[in-house]
Formats: C-alpha cells, sequence, structure tokens
C-alpha cells in the first residue's frame, strides 16, 4: 500500500528517538492518559463488569456481521440515506469522488477519522482540486504542517505547544505578533476563528464513526471539540466513512462500549460530544444534510474472520494500548510507519498491509503485556503480535542470522547434556574474562546488549554443576 | 504439614548459567519453610526464546522435555515470574491439540509456583529469618506482575527483613526493555526502555536494586553499570535467604567463584 514506510520500522525509530522533542511532548501527555484511565476504571465500580459486556457484544456481532451489516443497511435506506460497499482503499476514494462530483464539491469539511487516513482520501481530494478542510484541532494541527496522525485519538500528540504556535503563526498571516498563543486554550481560539468560516463554504461533510448501530442505522462519533457536529451539519451532503467492524446491534449495546470508551481512551467519564446521526434532513428538521452516504469499507478486515486474527476486530479505537506502551512511548506514533501505531497497529498493519511489509511491528514487543491489560475489549494484543512472529518464522522471513541462532539454541536446549556440558565450559570462560570487573563491556556475539550496557559476568561455574557435585546451601 | 513437599526446583537458564547463587537462596528458602528439594538434571530452559521468536515446533519439543522432567513431584518452583508463567499459562495452551500432552502440561501448570509468591501463598510463609542494612527498591517484572500478579507478595517477606527499608519505585509496573531477544533484535528501544527505568531507580535513592527475574536484572544492571550508578543489583531472593555475601550481579568478585 502506497504510503507505509512500516518496512523501514527499525530506522524510523531510531530517527525519532533522537527528537527531544518529540521526547518531551510524549512525557507530558503520558502520565495525563495512563493516570487518567486508572481513576476513571477505579471510580466505576462496575468497569470490569463493562469490559467483558464490550468484549461479548463484540464477538457475536464479528460472529453475524453480514447479517447486522444488512439489519443496519435497510435501516439507513429507510431513513432515507444511502449505503456503498467498498472492497477496498481504492473502491472508497472513488465512492467518495463520485459522491463529491456529483455536488461540484469545491471543499470538504472532515471531521477527525482513521479510515480517512486509511484510504488517503486528504491526499486523493487534493489530487482532483477538491480542498480537504481537517476541522478537529489536532488534525488541523498536523494538516498545517504537512504530516501525518502519530495517535489514532490524539493526532498532535507527538508536538509541543511551542511546535504548534510555530505552526499557526507561520500560516495564520494575519496573526498579530504579540498575540498571545501559548496555551492550548488560545490555540483552539486561534483555531475555531478560522475554521468557523470555513464550516460554511464547503459542500461536504464528512465524518468517521465510532459506532454503528444496526437497530436503527445511525452512526456515532465522539469528540470533545463538537467540530463533527458542524462538519456533519451544515453542509448539503453528509458522509460517513467507517470500517464494516464498527457495527453493533443496538443503541443499548452502543452505549455499553461508550461506557469503556472514554474512559480507556482519556480517562474521562464521556466525551464532551457524543453525536447521533441517521439520515439525511427530514421534513421539520431544523438543520442537517439533504445527502446521507455511509461508505463501509473492508480492506482486508473480513479476511481476518476465521483466523486467530479475528478478535482484533473488536478493536474500538479508544488507543489505550499506545498510551501504556513502553515502546510506543518511547518511539512515537510514526515510527511506525502507517496508520495505525503501538500495539494495536502492530496487530491490524501486517493483517491490512501483509506481514511482508509490516513484519517488524509484532517483533518490537518486549510482551510486557500492558496493552492487553488496558484493552476495554479484551484483546489478546501479545498472544496475536506472537501468531504474526509464528507466521514469519514459517515463511522463513525473520534474518537468517536469527534463525541460524535461534536453531543451534533449540538444538542444544533439546538435549540436556550437551547443552550442560557446553554452557559450563562457556560460563567458565566468560567468568574468567569478566572476572577482574564482574562483567563485560564488549562481547562479539552480544553487540546489541554491550553497545548500551555491559554484560554482568557468569559467577563462574553454573548451579547445576555445582549441585551435581554437591554443593548445597549452608 | 505432615510430610516435607518434595519440591523440584526449575532453576531457569539465566540463574543456571550466571547467577548460581539465586539457585542456592531459591533452595535455602524452599528448606527452611520445611521443602526437600531437588534439582531434576534433564533441565535446560524453558523454551521462551523459541517461543517469542515464533518457533513453535522447537517450542512444544521443549515444553515436553521440561513436562517428562517434572513429573512426580509435588510442586515445581521457578525463582523467576516469566519462566513460571511460561510453564503455567503457556505450556497447556501449546499442547492444547493433543490431549494426552494438554492434560500432562495442565498438571504440571497447576503445581508450578513462581518462588516469592510459592513461599507466600502455598507454604504461608509470613516472615524469612533474614537481615540486609540499607534501603532497596523494587522493580515489579512484567510476566510474574501480569501473569501471575506477584506484586503484595516480596514486599510482604521484604517488610520483615531486619534493617531493610523500601522506597518505592515510580513506573515500578514499567517494562524494564528486556524482553529476552527484543534487547538485542531492537538495542535503541530497548535502551530508551532501560534508560528511562534506570533514571527512576536512581531517583529513589536507594542502594540496592531487587527483582525477581534475572533477565530484567541484567538488563537494568547492565545499565546501572554502564552509567556508572552506584546502586547494587541483586535478585529478591538472595536478600530473602540472607545470602548476600557473595558480589551482587555485575560487581567484581573476590577471586573464589572459579
Ligand atoms: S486494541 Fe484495545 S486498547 Fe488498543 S485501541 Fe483497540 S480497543 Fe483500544
Amino acid at each position: 500500500m502506497s504510503g507505509s514506510t512500516t518496512r523501514n520500522f527499525k530506522a524510523n525509530a531510531a530517527r525519532e528517538l533522537a527528537n527531544d522533542t518529540l521526547r518531551a511532548a510524549l512525557t507530558k501527555s503520558k502520565g495525563h492518559f495512563t493516570d487518567g484511565r486508572t481513576t476513571a476504571a477505579e471510580n466505576l465500580p462496575e468497569f470490569e463488569a463493562l469490559r467483558d459486556q464490550s468484549r461479548d457484544i463484540k464477538n457475536h456481532t464479528i460472529e453475524n456481521l453480514d447479517f447486522y451489516l444488512e439489519a443496519y443497511e435497510e435501516k439507513v435506506r429507510e431513513s432515507g440515506g444511502h449505503v456503498h460497499w467498498a472492497r477496498t482503499a481504492e473502491d472508497a476514494r472513488q465512492i467518495v469522488l463520485g459522491i463529491c462530483r456529483s455536488v461540484d464539491a469545491k471543499a470538504v469539511n472532515k471531521g477527525k477519522s482513521m479510515i480517512s487516513e486509511e484510504c488517503e482520501i486528504n491526499e486523493m481530494l487534493e489530487a482532483n482540486g477538491i480542498r480537504a478542510v481537517e476541522t478537529d484541532l489536532g488534525e488541523y494541527i498536523i494538516q498545517l504542517r504537512g504530516e501525518k496522525p502519530s495517535h489514532i485519538i490524539a493526532p498532535a500528540v507527538h508536538l509541543t505547544k511551542g511546535q504548534v504556535e510555530e505552526s499557526f503563526r507561520a500560516n495564520h498571516t494575519h496573526l498579530d505578533p504579540d498575540r498571545v498563543l501559548e496555551e492550548p486554550p488560545t490555540l483552539l481560539d486561534e483555531a475555531r476563528t478560522i475554521l468557523r468560516k470555513k464550516y460554511f463554504e464547503a459542500e461536504v461533510g464528512m465524518t468517521g464513526a465510532n459506532l454503528l448501530i444496526a437497530e436503527t442505522g445511525s452512526s456515532i462519533i465522539v469528540t470533545n471539540e463538537g467540530n463533527g457536529d458542524l462538519s456533519q451539519l451544515i453542509p448539503k451532503v453528509h458522509i460517513v466513512l467507517a470500517s464494516v467492524e464498527k457495527i453493533v446491534p443496538t443503541l443499548e449495546d452502543a452505549s455499553t462500549i461508550l461506557r469503556v470508551l472514554a474512559r480507556s481512551a482519556t480517562g474521562q467519564e464521556f466525551s464532551s460530544y457524543t453525536t447521533l446521526s441517521t439520515g439525511p434532513k427530514r421534513e421539520g428538521d431544523p438543520d442537517g444534510p439533504e445527502q446521507y452516504h455511509v461508505i463501509l469499507l473492508d480492506n482486508g478486515r473480513t479476511d481476518m474472520i476465521g483466523t486467530e486474527f479475528q478478535e482484533m476486530l473488536r478493536c474500538i479505537r479508544c488507543g489505550a494500548c499506545m498510551n501504556h506502551c513502553p515502546v510506543y512511548q518511547s518511539v512515537g506514533g510514526h515510527a511506525y510507519g502507517w496508520v495505525y501505531p503501538g500495539p494495536m497497529g502492530s496487530v491490524l498493519s501486517p493483517g491490512l498491509l501483509g506481514v511482508d511489509e509490516a513484519g517488524h511491528l509484532p517483533n518490537a514487543s518486549t510482551f510486557c503485556g500492558r496493552c492487553e491489560e488496558v484493552c476495554p475489549v479484551r484483546i489478546p494484543l501479545p498472544k496475536m503480535m506472537r501468531n504474526w512472529r509464528e507466521q514469519e518464522f514459517e515463511k522463513h522471513l525473520s534474518p537468517g542470522t536469527a534463525r541460524v541462532g535461534l536453531g543451534l539454541w533449540a538444538f542444544m536446549a533439546k538435549r540436556p547434556k550437551l547443552y550442560q556440558l557446553a554452557t559450563g565450559l562457556q560460563m567458565r570462560l566468560l567468568a574468567r574474562i569478566g572476572h577482574a570487573k564482574g562483567r563485560l563491556s564488549s562481547l562479539p556475539l552480544a553487540k546489541g546488549w554491550t553497545k548500551y550496557r555491559e554484560l554482568p559476568a557468569p559467577e563462574g561455574r553454573t548451579f547445576q554443576s555445582r549441585w551435581k557435585s554437591g554443593e548445597r546451601p549452608l | 504439614m505432615s510430610e516435607a513437599p518434595r519440591v523440584a526446583l526449575f532453576v531457569t537458564c539465566l540463574v543456571d548459567l550466571f547467577r548460581p547463587s539465586v539457585g542456592f537462596a531459591a533452595v535455602k528458602l524452599m528448606q527452611d519453610a520445611g521443602c526437600t528439594v531437588e534439582v531434576p538434571e534433564a533441565q535446560t530452559c524453558c523454551g521462551q526464546p523459541a517461543y517469542n521468536s515464533g518457533d513453535r515446533k522447537d517450542t512444544i519439543a521443549i515444553a515436553k522435555q521440561v513436562i517428562a522432567a517434572f513429573e512426580g513431584y509435588d510442586h515445581v518452583v521457578a525463582p523467576s515470574g516469566s519462566c513460571a508463567g511460561m510453564i503455567m499459562k503457556h505450556y497447556p495452551e501449546l499442547l492444547a491439540d493433543d490431549p494426552d500432552w494438554e492434560t500432562r502440561a495442565t498438571d504440571l501448570a497447576g503445581r508450578t509456583h513462581e518462588l516469592i509468591s510459592f513461599l507466600t501463598d502455598v507454604l504461608k510463609v509470613e516472615n524469612v529469618a533474614a537481615a540486609f542494612d540499607g534501603t532497596v527498591t523494587y522493580h515489579d517484572s512484567c510476566s510474574g506482575l501480569r501473569e501471575l500478579g506477584i506484586h503484595d507478595q516480596p514486599r510482604q517477606l521484604l517488610d520483615g527483613v531486619d534493617g531493610l527499608h523500601l522506597r518505592e519505585l515510580e513506573d515500578a509496573n514499567v517494562c524494564c526493555g528486556f524482553g529476552g531477544t527484543f534487547c538485542v533484535k531492537y538495542p535503541d528501544i530497548s535502551n530508551r526502555m532501560v534508560s528511562n527505568k534506570t533514571e527512576q531507580i536512581v531517583a529513589t535513592g536507594a542502594e540496592t536494586l531487587l527483582a525477581g527475574d534475572m533477565g530484567c536484572l541484567m538488563n537494568m544492571a547492565g545499565k546501572l553499570q554502564r552509567e556508572g550508578a552506584n546502586v547494587r543489583v541483586r535478585h529478591v531472593a538472595e536478600v530473602l535467604a540472607g545470602m548476600t555475601d557473595t558480589p551482587a550481579i555485575g560487581e567484581p568478585s573476590d577471586g573464589s567463584a572459579n
């Protein structure tokens, strides 16, 4: 898929690790998300039960996906809307373009949508002379900077306030240089002033969806800025671009999931705005779009059904896994090289891009398990990363040197006598080399280790040989 | 207890090779609590290097070997949450397709424990007779914490050690960046993670860092030493067993170990 640099994960990561501003930005946001989630979870006695229910709702829906999608489609039609099926990102782009052209659109207002990123809608619009206006503050900022989101709910989390101010001053040339723009509220005000004007210029408004409801044919978005509401209410046409697994059976199910979503994401009990939209403007409605379109994107997701990765389709895109991931917190979202970073991306991206392209991601994990611990729908992320590693191993995609080393080790590990003989000798040798200092500062076969740390020398003889020769604790 | 429980020590590859003292400390702690401890000869490693590299076939072969070697003991105990977790949580899953082996794996999983939680939760040890003068801090290794729920147990026993003062580590539950082969496959990322960790360790002002897993301990010790930090690193079992005469991890020995 175009636009992915996932293959270069190692180089990307090295570049990001050297970026001190990124480090400052991540350090600042980390505690905010993790402490927030902890408190929110502790304050709701039924939080764990709600996680179980959310998991079960999503499992049930995925097992009956065609049924609920068809039911949803019918409801959307009944309410006067249109449903379009997109097998691929290219299909989705063509459908969006077709709708825009049908109303001769010059500009599209956009609410935050990761599916739009996945389908590279902005690039397509611009290439066709249509302006894409991001209305979410974070998305707006990175659009100004020509960047990609680095987080699925906080797209500009990799930036500091200073960098945002810089971008505003560079782009909003009307700004009085003395105007204070240092704090998030003043930055938000400035963005609002610009965006409010633009809301009224666009012919098409496009949003994602946090949930789609089969029972009513509604789509739900949650935001903290209310930008999504304006994007979808003011223009003539509202396009909802969502992936198929966003569907849930009923409003009741949606409310169960919403109760864990914001708590897991930001630690809020509920996002500031939860907006349902069902069909176009009806007679007597004070406002609303004339046309309502839903584009349902598959793009490889249904291929995951029936495989060991099916459970990944439960993901509700809360971002908790990356907020708690020490690898994500070290390298930031851009290192992952595509739309979905962090643990969820490490499982999903190989599914959508292929394991040849995204093979690094499931390997770049210590399996510390924090992601699974906080995932509101209890996705066993480490287990699925291991499944990808197994596929890579079987396809011989893992590096040759690592395979030889591992093969040799496994050969020995399966032969205890030989193992004990060989390791006994090696350890005594290492102990002798590291004897004076108690540690080794460099070792040819352990460069990855000794580049950054000392290798503690072994004490001498192995435990097993000492035990066998009769040594016992005093 | 009517008869002394017969315990097999799964010493773990890193303790076996790098830090036998931890093995002897484990044996002492269990003997003091009334166990008969044996060390089955056919043990090498729990198989995690293969398992986490996606090599399922070799992992299964190693798992079967461990299962066979540890049959018949009342308990199997490892001084590591990671290796105990491998046997307890992953062996049954790995062998789920083979009914005979799955039964044996589940049986072993039920008898297997991480050392410190074995002392407190199974043997009901409340206090160890040990003394250690100084301030320590404690890192919760990931598998022990999240797979096995080990958190209070080491703190409870450390609380009873004479002269020991525990100062809690900020982000004690965050990974130290070891991750087995991760630390050599992604050294730059691992380095950032362990640097964050050592910064917080140093900030506690503790003279000694303790944890329950050799991998994490070697990683943190190696980094602290590279940075020239004045912090000694030990496995928690060494302190609980009162066996702290040996040099700390990565410190020079007095020359008698060979
Ligand atoms: S995998 Fe879980 S924690 Fe991560 S974004 Fe999805 S739902 Fe949230």
